[in-house]
């Protein structure tokens, strides 16, 4: 009964989501205000059937209807009732509805509390929201049903698959579709400016907040997904630049682009016809994200030839989309009015010089992941093209970017002074410079560690340079700097702490590649092992059970000069439904730092194969990320951006000066 | 399942690869103890060269990764051709050689891998120039409410009586 209601519920939602696709459309077209109030309606009762749609599909995982093929296939009875819960997206089609139901969400927020978007604009954008849901109510209900039943029921379930039995499932999956699906309203809004033929500032001001919190929710996305990697996976690596971890790489560099391009449009009105594009690609990319990773297409073509049904489905939504998208654009665009000129050397060119390296990283991981595929596609040779060449072509790339991150936000708009900036920023070269040598004094090689040390220490201190700059720190009494530090703009604290949680990661990725140890080593009770300056010693061995696996585990005395720090205990899991095997790695955090141990093989006489690493600031890899997006939250909370609020109740003269 | 899904669904290490993938992931054991050669030089060229060397039967993962069977024999098969006495790019060649261009994780430099190779510095620059013309057009047209036209002798002579500049 259940099910069948989940079921019926989403083809409700398909029901009203065609509704909303025309009505409020049309409404918008012939300027009938009844018809385009239609949208607000229709948005939250798709949202309420969703929801309840997806209600039923967590009832069925959470009771363990059997009876449910994806139940069956994804869930054990004697799994801990988080992973029950989580299973309901660690597969294919339950993963869909979560993206509708984030999709429904979005639709119902823009209704309720997008009241200050005109009512034209507010009706096509939501019209152009439920095109997206009813092909992805289609595609769910076509090919990729959650509530199938099995008859007759089967007695047990098959478990989900170990490795997705972890807290890393509750978080990963929503937060990277909070992204994917957040940009979904930024091509919303972009198509429906291309709809009326018309854009302003004020345009980019309402997308920003909802760019905002997609690339807050993607950025947490990816770097959760990273550590969870990390963690899991057995030998601490941290990005991989596998086409799954590409795939939504991608959006985040092209959602980053398009936060910035639409900075200038917001301020100058320049950038329109870009943002614009930027705001399609990104959405694409999103989709792309989703779908070319669901349907195994990345891995090998023949992938499709496994289920041609989804396949084909799949292709049909991206080239309406993506080539729908592209071509409205391609005729509409040029109606759109060019805004603002600007120098070369202004916040714009920087701006500008940003988008131009992030669409060009954007553009090289897409074909870096593509290449392989469209080769054996059309001549039939196969290649590879990993890690190795993603660093040899995307870092290049990145560089030059990271050096001109603090110039930035210190240039004035329409028309800068390059050379002041650089008197600015010479706090942040001189400490660069000192980074670098007391890099090179104390740990000597690589030289390249040197370097990005002292790149980070750039990009850190040029961001708080501009926040010194602007409340006169030092150089007027210390409550005239407070008072402004608190008049600031949110937005400005936001980008200065966007662009410190960039260096930040960098900090991380240089110490974990440049500096990190590792052992590999066979050891038996009792053995000693050292690394770097700690001493490790193989206490032995214990069994024991858990709810649904058994596990082995190591217990490892750590010390440092003698002094035991602690006890690790790495363990291997054995799980009977599925019969596979996991690895739980040890960590030890030490400052920013960790011990990393984890289990290989055990011989029949006893000897267990032992990894232990040294990870030296590997933390500061995600505490980066998640200093990035405390930057977008405030930026977000920043007075002019929050959503459906009343104009600014402060005199025009209060506030601070554009940033 | 046949043994060659088995392994690569081993394979599978990346969580989102294997959750979206449905892949069954197994953890990574990759380089094993006894794998390693006593010669730390030699260990670290076959371990360098192990990051550039696909495991053929897993998805996107290196050898020096892999705990892939397959990916063993690799490893082993790389220190044996260095303890043998062969150059970097001769184990490479050699490995080529046997099982093709699939091999390498960084595609050499071929014909066919052109585009891909040369695809970031020709879109950065494409890009550049894109925007170095849309800066000449503006430039040339001049057209802009901030372009500096020359004020014409009427508009001189209106301003001057505005501003009292010819009031005696």
């Amino acid at each position: 009964m259940i099910p069948e209601l989940g079921h019926f519920a989403l083809v409700l939602a398909l029901a009203i989501a065609l509704v909303q696709s025309v009505v409020p459309l049309y409404g918008a077209r012939t300027r009938d205000t009844v018809l385009m109030r239609v949208a607000e309606p229709t948005a939250l009762a798709q949202f309420v059937l969703v929801a309840v749609s997806f209600a039923a599909l967590v009832s069925c995982y959470v009771t363990s209807d059997f009876s449910v093929a994806t139940v069956f296939e994804n869930s054990h009875s004697t799994m801990p009732l988080i992973y029950k819960f989580t299973s309901v997206w660690g597969n294919h089609e339950g993963s869909m509805l979560l993206w509708v139901l984030i999709l429904a969400v979005f639709g119902a927020l823009v209704a309720a509390f997008g009241a200050n978007i005109p009512a034209t604009l507010k009706a096509t954008v939501l019209s152009v929201q439920s095109w997206i849901a009813a092909a992805f109510y289609v595609f769910i209900l076509a090919t990729s049903n959650p509530f199938l039943r099995l008859s007759p029921a089967p007695f047990e379930g098959r478990d989900l698959n170990p490795i997705l039995q972890d807290f890393g499932l509750a978080v990963h999956p929503p937060m990277l579709y909070l992204g994917y699906v957040g940009f979904s309203i930024s091509f919303s809004f972009a198509i429906a400016a291309l709809i009326e033929g018309r854009i302003d500032a004020a345009w980019a001001r309402w997308v920003r907040p909802w760019t905002l919190i997609a690339w807050i929710c993607l950025t947490l996305g990816i770097a959760m997904g990273s550590y969870w990697a990390y963690y899991t996976l057995g030998w601490g690596g941290w990005w991989y630049w596998d086409p799954v971890e590409n795939a939504s790489f991608m959006p985040w560099l092209a959602g980053t682009a398009l936060l910035h391009s639409a900075l200038v449009m917001e301020k100058r009105e320049a950038l329109k016809i870009w943002t614009i594009l930027l705001s399609i690609l990104t959405f694409s990319l999103s989709l792309m994200g989703t779908f070319l990773v669901r349907s195994g297409v990345l891995t090998s073509v023949h992938a499709f030839a496994t289920d041609p049904m989804r396949g084909i489905f799949i292709l049909v939504i991206l080239v309406l989309f993506i080539g729908g998208g592209l071509a409205l654009y391609a005729w509409r665009a040029p109606l759109l009015k060019q805004g603002g000129l600007f120098a070369p050397i202004s916040r714009e060119g920087a701006l500008v010089l940003n988008n131009l390296f992030l669409t060009t990283a954007c553009a090289t991981v897409f074909v870096g992941t593509l290449y392989p595929l469209a080769l054996e596609a059309l001549t039939g040779a196969k290649i590879s093209v990993g890690a190795p060449f993603f660093n040899a072509t995307f870092g290049p790339l990145f560089v030059p970017l990271l050096v001109a991150v603090p110039f930035g936000p210190l240039l004035a708009w329409k028309r800068g002074d390059i050379k002041g900036v650089t008197q600015r920023l010479a706090a942040a070269f001189v400490l660069a410079l000192v980074g670098i040598a007391a890099v090179c004094v104390v740990e000597g090689r690589p030289v390249i560690a040197a370097f990005g040390i002292g790149l980070a220490a750039f990009v850190i201190v040029g961001a708080i340079t501009d926040i010194v700059e602007r409340t006169g720190l030092w150089r007027a009494p210390f409550p005239t700097t407070l008072r402004r530090a608190i008049g600031l703009p949110r937005s400005a604290w936001g980008a200065a702490f966007a662009h410190i949680g960039l260096g930040v990661t960098l900090l991380g990725v240089v110490g974990e590649t440049q500096w990190g140890a590792e052992q590999i080593v066979s050891l038996r009770q009792g053995d000693k092992v050292s690394l770097r300056h700690y001493d490790f010693t193989f206490d032995g061995t214990s069994t024991r059970n858990g709810p649904n696996y058994r596990e082995l585990a190591v217990k490892f005395t750590v010390r440092r000069n003698g002094e035991p720090i602690g006890i690790m205990q790495p363990s291997k899991r054995t799980f009977p439904a599925r019969g596979m095997s996991t690895t739980e790695a040890a960590l030890m955090t030490r400052g920013f730092s960790q011990i990393y141990a984890s289990l290989g093989e055990v011989t029949p006489d006893g000897a267990v194969a032992v990894r232990l690493y040294h990870k030296p600031l590997v933390l500061l890899i995600w505490f980066g990320c998640v200093v990035m997006a405390v930057g977008g939250a405030l930026s977000l909370s920043d007075r002019r951006l929050r959503v459906g609020a009343p104009k600014p109740a402060r005199s025009r003269a209060a506030i601070q000066p554009a940033e | 399942m046949c043994a060659a899904t088995m392994r690569a669904a081993m394979g599978a290490r990346f969580l989102v690869a294997a959750l979206l993938l449905a892949g069954a992931g197994a953890p990574s054991y990759a380089v094993q103890p006894d794998e390693i050669l006593p010669d730390a030089k030699l260990e670290a060229r076959a371990r360098d060269l192990s990051h550039e060397l696909r495991c053929m039967v897993c998805q996107n993962q290196s050898i020096d990764e892999s705990d892939a069977p397959l990916a063993h024999d690799l490893r082993v098969l790389v220190r044996e051709r260095l303890k043998a006495g062969d150059s970097d790019s001769q184990v490479v060649d050699f490995l080529v050689a046997r099982y093709g261009e699939f091999v390498l994780l960084k595609p050499r430099f071929e014909w066919t891998t052109a585009p891909l190779w040369l695809a970031p510095g020709a879109l950065l620059l494409v890009g550049a120039a894109a925007l170095w013309a849309a800066l000449r057009r503006r430039r040339g047209s001049g057209g802009g409410p901030d372009a500096a036209v020359p004020l014409s002798d009427h508009e001189r002579a209106r301003l001057a009586e505005l501003t009292g500049a010819n009031r005696p």
